[in-house]
């Protein structure tokens, strides 16, 4: 009976059975919890995480670390209100902060990939300059929108369902999508496995990481546009610690720091755990400074149940 | 006098390779004692059972008479026993007298004496000779004074037993004197001293016996270096009947199809041109250090080509990434699987199509059936032994991981050109002969197969022609109906008087 519980939660699907205990247990249990209003209140709040979670889990597959992300998600929020209002046309300002998303992950890419910084350092640079961008650009102020259907980005809804979740939910099949079935997904795993031995198969390492680095960008870029438009201003200061939620989540789901090990449904269900934790405690009006503890070890529980699993297959 | 460093009957088994059988021999106090052989032969396999790195199956090591059983490194530096190894182990940011106190430093209430710490390794570092400053950062010495330093480091321990491997290997011929003098001055204190080397001239100086391995068993044992000539040494080291597990056979050879001209990179400096031609196997010899895989790097792209050129069936290719190699038909299997050739944590199937699935994967979509088929069929054809594609390459055993690398460049297209590093290392027998049948398959199919070795009767086995590397550079060249294992080691030495005894007896 042990052993085979054992099987299950250390098995290939471990963490999905867990998470659907939870799921079951904390829906009979927390009341006000399993209703169609709470369930989407629940996505809506880990839409910025969830989004970015999508290409960090590339970053991390491939050996690489993003410290920036918060920073350019806060940066590209402003920048979509302010070129917005700059331009006086909503689509022009989205663009706009897409580029700028894409350009700073495109520095990161090529600092690291070209001029061999290390990633966490690199992005640990960027993130303060980027934020440093930010609130010069703002004065250390939140910038309000002059056209009042830039909240419809967050406030719109197709089949009853928020557009965010809508845009996470495509994210989500698309990047699962190049991490499965491309050559791009397949060489990500593979520098992260040995990024040297991927070389010398022909792999064009340096290529691969600028690209991670790039989509990264744009990808928090989409994250900041939709972060702004439901917050209803810019802010200098949004997203702050974005990037260890975010690397929480992915590593909840499985991802190795190590490099090497990824999976799309995995992802999904850390984003989701975090964002249940979070509602549970709000639903049972747990202090939000507990709310820190809780997460840290849930996080810690995470990483102890995957050196478990990693030791059982060793075992094997 | 009885032994004070014993070995006794140590048996060492890999996987599917006997690395040592039945080892015997001991060392007197106030000793030195060459250890011989050539690579592979089970030197550095005694020396990490001696460091404690790893476990002998079978034997034990006995110091002055109690038997040690050493569980792991610590054990040995318990026993005073300690090994100097080639690569050194200091810290470079550090400074002489810290690096030698590391770990025990004289402090009063957690405060560092540097004054007290100069002094007392400085006086110390004199009584043994040697003539480097305490306060001078490691990072700033020489190689042959950091190998003194670390040599320093084992007798302010009190080792009563020190091994050194291959300690000239890097110095210059007036560092060597200096480590002599040191060596000889140990010996007068009457420490055990195990000395390994490949450059007889050495032995001969510093040895007051000497213990030859071959083939994991001990060919011969010296107590006394008294009537032991050079040349019979050199027999003892390499008389070996070649036995028929490499099955060589004849074939065509064509036209050149690989070309290296005059090639220099920072790890090779001097110019190195060889050519391969269509459907030979041309085998590469060489001590550890001479340049091979450097030189193979360089040819792959692997690594930055300062000069020279690469043309493959004339036309040049000059690679400088291997990405232009591969598409150009030249592949490189290299020589550290674990480092530079799978992709831990990633399955079979998938280190196959690594390189070869762009041709095959419209817009960088995957096609998942042709990769498997793929896999499936290399796995049949090279009965590569593993439950299934998806397994995780790490679980493979070393033959069968050489096998997957090597069906990655049989999955591409257009291969004309094979470098194979070290085929067969850390591989049993029996996955030894399927990969040289492959090899002959591959050389009749049209390919010109480069084979790097360091063990002298694969390359002379498998080989239609030899180059022979030493000292970075190509000193010799060999047709097979000229191959011999005396003339070949004697190319491949760097010492001119062990080239000369081995020369004289051929």
């Amino acid at each position: 009976m042990t052993g085979s519980l054992k099987r299950i939660l250390l098995g290939e699907q471990g963490l999905v059975v867990i998470f659907t205990i939870a799921f079951a247990v904390v829906s009979l249990t927390v009341p006000n919890f399993l209703t169609e209003r709470n369930m989407l209140g629940l996505l809506q709040s880990v839409v910025t995480i969830g989004i970015v979670a999508c290409t960090m889990m590339f970053c991390l597959a491939s050996r690489d670390f993003d410290l920036s992300v918060g920073s350019i998600v806060a940066f590209t929020g402003m920048v979509a209100v302010m070129a917005s209002n700059a331009t006086g046309s909503i689509p022009l300002g989205l663009l706009i902060a897409i580029g700028f998303g894409t350009f700073v992950g495109f520095v990161n890419g090529v600092v690291i990939a070209k001029l061999k910084i290390n990633a966490l350092i690199t992005t640990l640079a960027t993130m303060q300059i980027v934020r440093g961008l930010a609130l010069i650009s703002s004065d250390g102020r939140a910038v309000g929108i002059n056209d009042a259907s830039f909240y419809q980005l967050a406030l719109s809804k197709f089949l009853g369902v928020p557009t965010p979740i809508w845009v996470m939910g495509i994210l989500f099949c698309i990047f699962g999508f190049v991490l499965n079935r491309t050559v791009f997904g397949r060489n990500t795993l593979a520098i992260g496995g040995n990024p040297e031995a991927s070389r010398l198969a022909g792999v064009n390492v340096d290529w691969m990481r600028i690209w991670i680095f790039t989509l990264q960008g744009l990808v928090c870029a989409i994250a900041g546009i939709l972060l702004a438009s439901r917050i209803t201003s810019g802010q200098p200061n949004a997203a702050t610690g974005l990037e260890l939620s975010v690397i929480s989540a992915c590593v909840l789901g499985g991802v190795s720091l190590a490099g090497g090990r990824a999976a799309m449904t995995g992802v999904i269900v850390g984003v989701l755990i975090m964002g249940i934790a979070e509602n549970v405690m709000n639903l049972l009006n747990i202090q939000a400074f507990y709310q820190y503890v809780v997460r840290g070890l849930i996080l810690l529980m995470a990483v102890l149940l995957d050196n478990l699993r990693s030791r059982s297959l060793g075992r094997r | 006098m009885a032994d004070f460093l014993e070995f006794s009957s140590i048996s060492k088994s890999y996987p599917g390779v006997k690395a040592l059988s039945g080892i015997s021999f001991g060392v007197a106090k106030g000793r030195v004692h060459g250890l011989m052989g050539e690579n592979g032969a089970g030197k550095s396999t005694l020396i990490k059972i001696l460091s404690g790195d790893i476990r002998a199956d079978e034997g034990e090591i006995r110091i002055d008479g109690v038997a040690q059983n050493f569980h792991s490194t610590r054990d040995a530096f318990a026993a005073r026993v300690t090994v100097v190894h080639q690569e050194l182990q200091l810290v470079p940011e550090l400074t002489v007298a810290e690096n030698l106190r590391l770990g025990h430093f004289p402090a009063k209430a957690g405060v560092i004496s540097f004054r007290e710490l100069a002094a007392d390794v400085g006086g110390k570092l004199r009584d043994i000779g040697v003539d480097v400053d305490p306060r001078t950062k490691v990072s700033a010495l020489s190689i042959g004074e950091r190998q003194m330093i670390e040599i320093a480091k084992a007798v302010m321990l009190d080792a009563r037993v020190i091994a050194l491997d291959e300690p000239t290997s890097s110095l210059s011929s007036r560092e060597s004197e200096i480590l002599f003098k040191l060596i000889e001055r140990l010996r007068e204190q009457g420490k055990v001293i195990l000395y390994i080397s490949h450059r007889l001239d050495e032995v001969f100086r510093l040895c007051d016996g000497v213990t030859v391995l071959r083939d994991g068993k001990l060919a011969a044992h010296h107590a006394s270096m008294e009537g032991v000539t050079r040349d019979q040494i050199v027999s003892e080291m390499v008389g070996r009947e070649i036995s028929d597990i490499w099955g060589w056979r004849g074939r065509a050879i064509g036209e050149t199809r690989l070309k290296v001209e005059t090639i220099t990179g920072s790890k090779l400096p001097k110019p190195a041109s060889f050519e391969a031609r269509k459907g030979e196997i041309l085998g590469f010899f060489g001590l550890v250090g001479a340049g091979r895989s450097e030189l193979m790097r360089l040819v792959y792209g692997a690594d930055h080509r300062h000069a020279g050129s690469v043309a493959i069936d004339g036309k040049p290719v000059a690679p400088s990434d291997p990405r232009q190699s591969i598409r150009a038909g030249l592949v490189l299997c290299p020589e550290d699987r674990k480092f530079d050739g799978i992709v831990q944590g990633r399955s079979v199937s998938d280190n196959i199509a690594i390189s070869a699935r762009r041709h095959f994967s419209p817009f960088g979509i995957l096609n998942l059936g042709k990769e498997a088929a793929l896999a499936d069929g290399f796995i049949r054809s090279l009965r590569i032994r593993t439950p299934s594609r998806k397994q995780d390459i790490v679980n493979l055993s070393g033959g069968n991981q050489q096998k997957v690398i090597l069906a990655r460049w049989l999955a591409e297209t257009d291969v004309r050109v094979l470098i194979v590093d070290e085929p067969t290392r850390g591989i049993d027998v029996g996955a030894k002969s399927e990969i040289y049948d492959l090899l002959y398959s591959l050389a009749e199919g049209g390919l010109a197969i480069v084979v790097v070795s360091s063990e002298l009767p694969e390359v002379m086995g498998i080989s239609d022609r030899i180059a022979v590397m030493c000292g970075g550079g190509i000193a010799a060249t060999f047709d097979r109906a000229d191959f011999n294992e005396r003339t070949i080691l004697a190319a491949a030495l760097p010492d001119r008087s062990a080239a000369e005894a081995i020369q004289k007896v051929s």
